[in-house]
């Protein structure tokens, strides 16, 4: 599968990553030959294979309904570029 | 149940029908997060119940609430939805502020519950089934405040990470009350479940709205999504504007656009809010931090053997076993508390006079719809405020019953226990107001009434016999509503009828 300079632009803009117009013309090759590297996978024949959603086989441990984590403000917000009273600040967002 | 019945919409160009499918967000009632030990407790300080997994850092694992999904498949039993014994956790990728990790935890191709039914009882009486199509678990977002500051939004991620429980409808519903009338009951069930609290102004119950209108019989239109619906009255309004914009639109010949709209309380208008080709992409895949949730038969049994009665099945046994008429029943179950309030208080009445349930019911069902819940509605009180308890109520039903107190004199008794919290016994005895069915004393008081209206009982004996309704009303005020009416009537024929 080939990708188009649309399609570029369109991932770029999902993934919130600025890429210059002199640039796509190089990611759509970059791209596309990855996606054809993945697609040799599809050569083998999976019909009737249930598809592998992990190495370990083992079910999905669950925890108990209890309060064990919160009331580390300071740590969530150590790293947060602005805050005030609390909570994180950024620039206003409105729909 | 019947087919849905258009409620036709009346436009310059004809009639349109009008289709509704509801997405309710159910915040499930647990301690701690869905995937985080954090407490999910309402109205903390801001970020003080968020894990390092809420804030999405990196390296963080999610482990799974056991708790949540014994809820979650509660909840779809409920529903009478069929369970998913394999469902499979996605990442919905979008950026937004509040959403630290960049993607939130859903469920996507595999939901825990599919399809289901819920009765749905319109306010004229029928009732409809509509079908659900799936109910998923996933993670909330934080809470954005936009208000706080000129230019700042603030971002709290306290309510990040709590489950919840999306349940969507089948496009089954044709009108705005109908689809109010739906939240209401799915709000009942899961409040009899004890699944979520159903408190739509904390949030714990949000509803997104798909509108789309159509000529009756035609292709379904497009739809439009709207947010933001935080009360049935709201949905309403937001249902009533949105469909007639799109018939305004439409027969102007404009074309409906697929998007998201804002339902805005303060005008009761719906606006723009994102277009969906635009934002919504949200390249959904297994989320390779968690295993598929596999259940057991067993397990989804157990749960089944621990589930409540609900409404329903609640309803159908106040009518045949009480002997309750079905518009009380109705209103009895729509609430759990109110349900819980009224067996409780059946059931000291039946401890205290000794008489079977379907003997008892009907009446006990008027004193609770009438009396109780007017005088709660007059003062805008819940049921759980209700200055007369279950018990006490009963003691004043039961002075009824045994004729310690005649009907009318009840009702002023019941106003002063509302008024007062005080006991019905001690209001009878203070106010002296225990039922004369003493014959001596009520004959004395007839002979009075009819010494005092000769022209009554002229009347009365030349054969109009309604008029004894007249000395009955007579009795009443001077016996200031004590008299026992129907030993009352008696002595009056016999006395007249000499």
């Amino acid at each position: 599968m080939a990708l188009d300079k649309a399609t570029v632009t369109k991932i770029a803009r999902l993934a919130r990553v600025r890429v210059a117009e002199a640039e796509k013309d190089a990611l759509v090759g970059e791209l596309s030959g990855i996606l054809a590297f993945i697609e040799q996978l599809s050569e083998i024949d999976t019909s009737g294979v249930e598809p592998m959603t992990s190495v370990v086989a083992m079910p999905l441990p669950r925890r108990d309904d209890k309060v064990t984590d919160g009331g580390k403000q300071d740590d969530i917000l150590a790293n947060a570029p602005e805050k005030t009273a609390g909570f994180f600040t950024i620039p206003k967002v409105i729909e | 149940m019947t087919a849905p019945t258009p409620a036709l919409l009346k436009g310059a160009t004809g009639d349109w029908e009008l289709i509704i499918g509801l997405e309710v967000h159910a915040q499930v009632t647990s301690n701690s997060k869905l995937f985080s030990g954090a407490s999910t407790e309402f109205g903390a300080e801001p970020n003080t119940q968020v894990s390092l997994i809420d804030a999405g850092f990196p390296g963080m694992l999610p482990v799974i609430n056991g708790f949540v999904v014994e809820q979650a498949v509660r909840t779809g039993l409920g529903l009478n939805a069929q369970i998913n014994l394999r469902s499979v956790f996605d990442r919905k990728n979008y950026f937004y502020p509040d959403l630290p990790a960049g993607y939130q935890i859903s469920q996507y191709k595999q939901p825990i519950v599919g399809e289901g039914i819920v009765t749905v009882d319109l306010p004229d009486g029928s009732v409809r089934e509509v079908g659900i199509e799936r109910l998923h678990l996933e993670q909330d977002a934080g809470k954005s405040l936009h208000d706080q500051h000129p230019k700042l939004t603030y971002v709290d991620l306290n309510r990040a990470g709590v489950a919840l429980m999306e349940i969507v409808s089948k496009p089954d519903l044709r009108s705005g009350e109908e689809a109010g009338a739906y939240v209401k009951k799915l709000r009942a069930i899961l409040r009899y479940l004890g699944t979520c609290d159903g408190n739509m102004e904390q949030g714990s119950l949000r509803c997104d709205v798909n509108v789309s209108v159509r000529k009756p019989g035609a292709a379904l239109g497009t739809r439009c999504e709207i947010k933001n619906v935080n009360s049935v009255r709201f949905l309403q309004q937001a249902v009533d504007f949105e469909s007639r914009r799109q018939i305004e639109e439409l027969e102007a010949g404009r074309a409906i656009k697929q998007e998201t709209r804002l339902y805005d309380a303060n005008t009761g208008e719906t606006r723009t809010m994102r277009s969906k080709e635009e934002a919504h992409d949200y390249r959904y895949f297994p989320d390779p931090d968690l295993l598929p949730l596999e259940l057991t038969p067993d397990y989804v049994a157990r749960i089944k053997a621990t589930l409540p009665e609900l409404p329903d099945a609640k309803r159908a046994r106040l009518e045949s076993d009480l002997a309750i008429a079905p518009y009380q029943a109705r209103v009895l179950v729509m609430e759990k508390e109110s349900a819980d309030y009224f067996e409780a208080f059946v059931a000291a009445v039946q401890k205290r006079t000794g008489k079977a349930p379907q003997d008892i019911g009907q009446d006990c069902a008027n004193v609770v719809v009438t009396e109780l819940f007017g005088a709660l509605n007059k003062d805008s009180k819940s049921i759980e405020s209700s200055p007369i308890s279950p018990t006490a109520l009963a003691g004043l039903q039961a002075l009824k019953m045994d004729g310690t107190v005649s009907g009318p004199t009840a009702k002023k008794v019941f106003e002063e226990m509302y008024a007062t919290g005080k006991d019905a016994s001690a209001i009878v005895e203070e106010k002296g107001l225990k039922q004369v069915s003493d014959s001596g004393a009520l004959e004395a008081m007839v002979d009075k009434v009819i010494a005092d209206n000769p022209k009554q009982v002229e009347q009365y004996r030349g054969g109009k016999e309604t008029v004894i309704t007249f000395f009955v009303g007579q009795l009443m005020k001077l016996s200031r509503g004590t008299a026992n009416p129907a030993m009352v009537t008696e002595l009056l024929k016999k006395k007249l009828a000499k």
